[in-house]
């Protein structure tokens, strides 16, 4: 275990994990402590797709059953996952595409197009006609138009069009742009299955292209379609942490990854009777949290507070002072219902999907939105009174979130100069040195946070401009790294920048389905100009310290698929092969342009981020990075001689001489 | 933006957005909703309000739709802790604060308060252009000079696109001291920098400075000062949006793609002199949408990040703190720092004379009781003759003054002169003696305090009592060409020397020597016919504003702009071969008569990247070659008359065709070939080859008297060659008719040839 020998370096999850201890609640802490890996299995090199077996390929078995190679059984293993974490974030996107055809149809009456601007940007990549027409009609067929996607057997997906040409021709000539999105995951699927392909570089395309259709079809569809229902995310305040939950109010928490819900949870928990009948519970209002994805969605759009990141899930309800948990969709663990049992907590599954042994089952059904959240709000407020003895850890931090792309174009420029031009200005100069996606989940096997907070705040010293999603940027938000005050612990050329703009260093753009942001961002550098021509050109790293699902899988190779060097921490689970392994690092590097590397130490991790941006900054011929050429500029200099004028002081306007003596 | 700026910025916005509806509600309701709003002589209406929103402001009640756009762009200043980003709303305060400022000040105008008028006893000359240098007085109470109308901006358009003119400084507030505004001034000047002033620092603004200082200000010493307020700045940006509009083909509304025009194609700057308030932080916002950086003399936060702007966005430079052994020194730095973060070399030309010098003198005046001699004019006589020699006959930066100098001529009294320049290069020819010889105008105005009219033997130059008192002799008017001859010219001139001649009989036999050459030349000039040559000239100087547009310049149709002529495209072109003066060979002949070339429609298809197929020289109703926005004239059709009229640009009335020049202006330039329209050099209304496809001169129905009296001689002599000596009283002119009505009844009466023409359509 990589870390500073505790489980979590979040205090409030600290403060919660004695009291487990002490009381002898069991976690995914101590399950973890309890259960060692399987190594054989960590590796990739057990193969249980037929029941010839299962064969472990270790020692001096270099074979399975069927005869296939360690080479194959570890590619078909990863490629599996990756199928798995693509069909899941297809998924989700699918029930966005489908509830925006249920507002547009009138059948989900709950849900409006709250953005139509997007509406129509989408519609115009879709080639949907939004001339004169009624926004429910354009609507319709936005809708229409991607759910054939994910039905399309020939041709490609209308969304690599969104890449860079140069990417584009890529994918094309390696054969490797999907074609549809449900078609890749099945495709995968029936690749690996027994007695298919065996040749590992071969299965690792078809796993490339599997994740392409994750990447730029089913979460860039779910991205556009929740931004399209719900509104694009744009800058606000909110907070990160246990300290979020409210002694005196009745608390509820959502969790897991899609916001058709929540969202209806934060209508249910403003509505003024439901308030009013809190109070006569003796509670003084209604208090809503997330956690994991559903907690990024509500927070980027409706400044919802986040509870914590993926290992918090547990910890929340160990305070006592859930009244009720709500869930969806990924990353819900089993444990949550036995340990909600202890407490007074209401656990509650919503999707037709996920239903868990024990757990109260209130489906939900989009037609009925706001009601069914509603009863789910009364039946928190019924709980209140229930509560037994109630801890909640102090520790919050303030968190400024709520960047889309949308808003990062116009954060550069405003409304009549949008663009990525000063951004790009920016790296070509080395005020910024590169820029680094720091991505993914937690992991037990790690210090929860650790590693996540470790890197960010050595790339953001570095000048690398950080941005994040998923539980790696609740794990910053919850330290305090997402705030503008941050810019003073940067690098002095990415502090001018933080100063010029008002943005922080560290930016929050969303779920795990929001890396596709990430990737929109990457293609419009790219064609912004001065930074090469691909995504591959860009001295950028993708970055996942503590991943754990099979979704993180599908997301990192969509990023190296992209051209993006990928970094995963924790452990390998190829490690069993070398021969993947240089597959998926130089091969992939030279095919594609990106790659993807599992490597345990963040500090190695940093090391290599920091050389691979370099790499790309000489070869685009940019100036070596020297962060001594910058930070003369901001209002440093201004505030010393108002404090001076302020403090009586004899100063010129028309000199600084004695204020820089001073 | 920082968070200081971005406080005080948008603060500033909030206040003037929320002061302009105020003011736009008193102004209803004392004017009423139906109230006339106009800026004088445009056709862009509130320039930066039409470029940014496409809103065409007509009357007060048009401003409400403005200031509720300006509303929607405000945004609440940043929190002290944990900020949100602020950059992209503190532009669009600053868009709105553009928007608030210009409707002011067109509530101002609607009340007939704008321009301001200011109060001193110094010299100004509002927006004049230069006949004459007495004609005009310093005048008490009179106005500022408020926008510039779209005549001089088309007047200074050739400027700016080859680099005589780089770009504006727009200065707001009030300079540390007097010496130093004037210094800061002159700095300019010499850079040939555009100077635009506006605000003031406690009351006191950089105008009131240099009228103290008896600096001369307006279009001809390129000084404009607009006005004593922040707000006044406006007109700075309207004179950028304008440029955008007319030289750059694009179409008001296309907002973004205006503030790119102005970021990569305009070079200008901000210089806030003195303290800087939450106007001018919020004014200085709106001109980085434009991509203008803003320089301040006093300490304010610094943004040094590029993008919005080319280079840094916001520079301070304490100016006591700026190295320099002086203010003036200081001064200087300064304005070399401006020009640094705005990235453009600006090349000026050292000349060793005891007075400043750069084009932005050239449209100074020396009035007679300023004056210490003059040489021509009505006491005297003045030539100058330029011609080239064998090599060896030639001593470079050689200066010979025969005769006295004007030390003996009692104050303001006058003195035969003779300049002769004998020039030689290995790539020197006898046709470019004239092109080299029109250049002594520009090259003798360029010193401060001298006054140069006329050309040829009809020359006449003034010396000021200033530029004397500070040690100018005649040899320095021989330094001034050597230098220049040289720096402008040095691809095709070797060696330079100059005879300054005063003494009487010699003046006598080189006038004589200096008219036969005169006359030489002139017929040579008429014998050059498109015919006698094999290529043309191209002229795609403009391109860096009209991107599309070319010109093709034959020895019988100059360019639309009147600065140059096919032998200046020729000089040109050995100057700098790979410049924007190409030949362009005229191939086969596809119709002689309506002039068209098979190598001329293959170099304008190639460079006007496709938008223009072909070209025909000779014609306006049939491919009409294109303008960029410079021309000096606009011809229209008028299909009642079975004719043409022809205004031009320093004619500000209507015309038949229902539109000023100003108007007309949006339709005939931006590279657009429209059928009927055409902008064209007043110097081809003289040519053999003058739409001869249509008709010819003889289809003038209508031109503006300015034209017609100051081209009188040439023209009467047209009228003569075609045939008909009482033409020019035919064609009717804007004292006579401004609708179609009185202009048919005005050639029905004259018996007008275009009447019984056969019909144009």
């Amino acid at each position: 275990m990589s870390g500073n020998g505790y489980k979590s370096i979040d205090p409030a999850a600290q403060e919660m994990l004695r009291i487990a201890e002490e009381e002898g609640y069991e976690t995914v802490f101590s399950r973890a402590e309890e259960i060692k890996p399987c190594p054989i299995g960590r590796d990739g090199a057990c193969c249980k797709h037929c029941f010839m077996g299962p064969c472990r390929l270790v020692g001096k078995t270099t074979r399975g059953v069927c005869g296939a190679t360690l080479d194959t059984v570890v590619a078909r293993n990863l490629a599996r996952a990756i199928a798995a974490g693509a069909a899941s974030h297809g998924d989700h996107g699918r029930d966005m595409a489908l509830t925006l055809l249920a507002a547009a149809e009138g059948e989900a009456p709950d849900y409006q197009v709250k953005d139509l601007q997007k509406l129509l940007e989408v519609a115009d990549i879709l080639g949907v006609p939004y001339r004169d027409r009624d926004e429910k009609e354009i609507a319709r067929d936005v809708a229409l138009k991607i759910l054939a996607e994910f039905g399309q057997q020939k041709g490609e997906l209308t969304y690599l069009k969104r890449a860079p040409l140069r990417r584009q021709e890529i994918w094309r000539k390696l054969g490797i742009a999907p074609r549809g999105i449900d078609r890749e995951v099945v495709d995968l699927l029936h690749r690996t299955h027994i007695g298919n392909d065996q040749d590992a570089e071969h299965l690792l395309l078809g796993a490339m292209r599997c994740a392409l259709a994750d990447g730029w079809g089913g979460s860039m569809f779910s991205t556009d379609i929740t931004d399209i229902l719900f509104g694009s995310p744009a800058p606000l305040k909110t907070r990160a942490n246990l300290g979020a939950l409210k002694e005196d109010e009745v608390n509820i928490i959502v969790h897991g990854h899609e916001p058709l819900f929540s969202e209806m949870m934060v209508l249910a928990v403003n509505d003024p009777e439901l308030i009013e009948y809190a109070r006569s519970k003796g509670a003084k209002g209604i208090n809503l949290a997330g956690i994991c994805c559903t907690a990024n969605e509500t927070l980027m759009r409706q400044g919802i507070p986040t509870v914590g990141n993926f290992l918090s899930q547990e910890l929340a309800l160990l305070t006592g002072a859930v009244d009720l948990m709500a869930v969806d969709v990924q990353c819900i663990m089993q444990a949550l219902v036995p340990l909600a049992e202890q407490f007074h907590t209401k656990f509650v599954t919503t999707s037709p999907k996920v239903r868990i042994k024990g757990a109260i089952h209130v489906e939900f059904d989009e037609s009925r939105a706001l009601e069914i959240a509603k009863e789910l709000v009364k039946m928190a407020i019924d709980n209140f009174p229930n509560r037994g003895k109630v801890r909640i850890p102090k520790h919050v931090s303030e968190v400024v979130a709520g960047f889309s792309h949308e808003y990062i174009t116009y954060a550069l420029g405003g409304y009549y100069r949008a663009s990525f031009r000063p951004l790009n200005d920016a790296v070509i100069q080395g005020r910024i040195r590169g820029v680094a996606g720091v991505v993914g989940c937690n992991n037990p096997r790690s210090t929860q946070d650790y590693a996540h907070e470790y890197i960010v705040r050595e790339l953001i010293k570095n000048d690398v401009l950080v941005v994040q999603t998923g539980c790696g940027a609740i794990a910053s938000a919850k330290y305090g790294m997402m705030l503008p005050e941050m810019m003073e612990e940067v690098g002095p050329g990415l502090r001018e920048i933080c100063e010029a703009t008002g943005l922080p260093p560290v930016l929050h753009m969303g779920s795990c389905v929001d890396n596709t942001r990430i990737l929109t961002v990457a293609s419009q550098m790219a064609t912004e100009g001065g930074l090469g021509e691909d995504i591959a050109d860009l001295p950028a790293v993708g970055i996942a310290p503590e991943w754990m699902s099979e979704k993180a899988l599908a997301i990192g190779t969509y990023f190296a698929a992209s051209g993006v060097y990928v970094l995963f921490g924790v452990g390998s689970p190829i490690k069993a092969s070398e021969e993947v392994q240089r597959i998926m690092s130089e091969g992939w590097e030279r095919t594609v342009g990106g790659k993807l590397e599992f490597v345990e130490d963040p500090e190695e991790i940093v090391r290599r981020a920091l050389e691979h941006i370099d790499k790309k900054r000489a070869a685009l011929g940019l100036e070596e990075y020297n962060p001594a050429k910058f930070g003369k500029s901001g209002d440093r200099l201004m505030l010393q001689f108002l404090k001076a004028l302020e403090e009586g002081k004899e100063v010129s306007l028309y000199s600084a001489k004695s204020l820089l003596g001073a | 933006m920082s968070r200081y700026i971005a406080t005080r910025a948008i603060r500033g916005a909030n206040y003037i957005v929320n002061e302009a509806e105020k003011m736009l509600q008193k102004a209803i309701q004392e004017l009423g909703p139906e109230a006339k709003v106009a800026f004088p002589n445009t056709a862009y209406y509130l320039p930066v309000i039409y470029g940014l929103t496409g809103i065409q402001v007509t009357k007060l009640k048009d401003l409400e739709k403005v200031l509720e756009i300006a509303k929607s762009l405000l945004h609440p200043i940043p929190d002290d802790k944990h900020w949100l980003p602020y950059l992209g709303e503190t532009l669009d305060c600053g868009a709105a604060t553009l928007l608030a400022e210009e409707a002011i000040e067109g509530i101002r105008f609607a009340y007939g308060l704008e321009p301001e008028k200011i109060t001193w006893g110094g010299y100004y000359v509002p927006s004049a252009s230069f006949t004459a240098p007495d004609f005009m007085k310093g005048e008490e109470g009179t106005r500022l000079n408020g926008p510039i109308d779209d005549a001089q901006m088309r007047a200074w358009g050739i400027q700016l696109v080859d680099g005589r003119m780089p770009g504006f400084a727009a200065i707001v507030g009030c300079a540390k001291s007097n010496e130093v505004a004037v210094q800061i001034i002159r700095e300019l000047q010499q850079r040939n920098i555009l100077i635009f002033l506006s605000g003031n620092v406690n009351g006191r603004s950089i105008i009131h400075q240099l009228m103290e200082e008896g600096v001369e200000m307006g279009y001809d010493t390129y000084i404009v000062p607009f006005g004593t307020d922040t707000i006044s700045a406006i007109y700075a940006l309207g004179f950028a949006t304008r440029s955008a509009l007319s030289f750059g083909g694009l179409k008001p509304g296309q907002a973004k793609e205006i503030l790119l025009y102005n970021k990569y194609r305009v070079f200008a700057f901000v210089l806030a002199l003195g303290e800087v308030d939450d106007l001018k932080y919020a004014t200085a916002a709106g001109a980085i949408n434009y991509g203008f950086p803003v320089i301040a003399d006093t300490i304010i936060p610094q943004i040094l990040p590029t993008g919005v702007t080319q280079y840094e966005h916001v520079i301070s430079m304490p100016f006591d703190d700026i190295e320099g052994k002086d203010d003036l020194e200081r001064a200087r730095r300064l304005v070399e720092k401006c020009i640094e973060v705005r990235g453009v070399k600006v090349k000026i030309a050292k000349i060793d004379i005891p007075v400043p010098y750069g084009s932005a003198f050239e449209g100074e005046r020396v009035r007679r009781q300023d004056m210490r001699v003059e040489f021509g004019g009505k006491d005297s006589r003045c030539f100058e003759y330029l011609y080239m020699k064998p090599m060896e006959e030639v001593e470079d930066g050689k200066v010979e003054v025969i005769g006295p100098d004007f030390d003996q001529i009692p104050e303001g009294g006058a003195m035969d002169m003779g300049i002769i320049v004998e020039v030689a290069g290995r790539k020197m020819q006898k046709d470019f003696e004239p092109v080299l010889e029109r250049q002594i105008h520009y090259f003798i105005n360029g010193a401060s305090g001298i006054q140069h009219i006329g050309q040829r033997d009809i020359a006449w130059i003034r010396i000021s009592k200033k530029a004397a008192q500070a040690g100018f002799k005649l040899e320095h008017f021989g330094k001034i060409l050597h230098a220049r001859f040289h720096s402008d010219f040095g691809a095709i001139v070797d060696k330079v020397q100059v005879k300054i001649i005063t003494d009487k009989d010699l003046m006598a036999e080189w006038l004589q020597k200096a008219r036969e050459a005169y006359n030489f030349r002139n017929r040579r000039l008429e014998e050059m016919t498109d015919e006698s040559v094999e290529e043309f000239y191209s002229c795609t100087l403009c391109q860096s504003f009209a991107p599309n547009h070319v010109c093709i310049i034959s020895p019988e149709r100059l360019g639309l702009c009147g600065a140059y002529n096919w032998l200046d495209c020729k000089a040109s072109h050995q100057i700098n071969p790979t410049g924007p003066n190409q030949p362009v060979p005229k191939g086969k002949v596809l119709d002689e008569w309506k002039g068209y070339f098979e190598g001329v429609n293959r170099f304008v298809k190639q460079a006007s990247h496709g938008t223009v197929d072909q070209v025909a020289m000779y014609s306006i109703m049939e491919n009409p070659m294109t303008a960029c926005g410079c021309f000096e004239c606009i011809m229209m059709v008028i299909p009642e008359a079975n004719g043409f009229m022809v205004v031009s640009r320093e004619d500000p009335s209507m015309t038949p065709a229902g539109m000023t020049f100003s108007t007309l202006a949006g339709m005939a330039g931006g590279g657009l070939q429209t059928p009927g329209v055409m902008g064209i050099g007043k110097y081809f209304l003289l040519s053999k080859k003058f739409i001869r496809a249509d008709g010819g001169f003889k289809r003038i129905v209508w031109m503006s008297s300015f034209l017609k009296e100051t081209m009188k001689e040439e023209l009467q002599k047209v009228c003569e060659r075609e045939g008909d000596p009482d033409l020019l009283d035919k064609i009717a002119d804007e004292r006579v008719a401004t609708t179609v009505e009185e202009l048919l009844a005005y050639l029905e009466e004259k018996g007008h040839p275009a009447l019984t023409m056969p019909p144009l359509f």
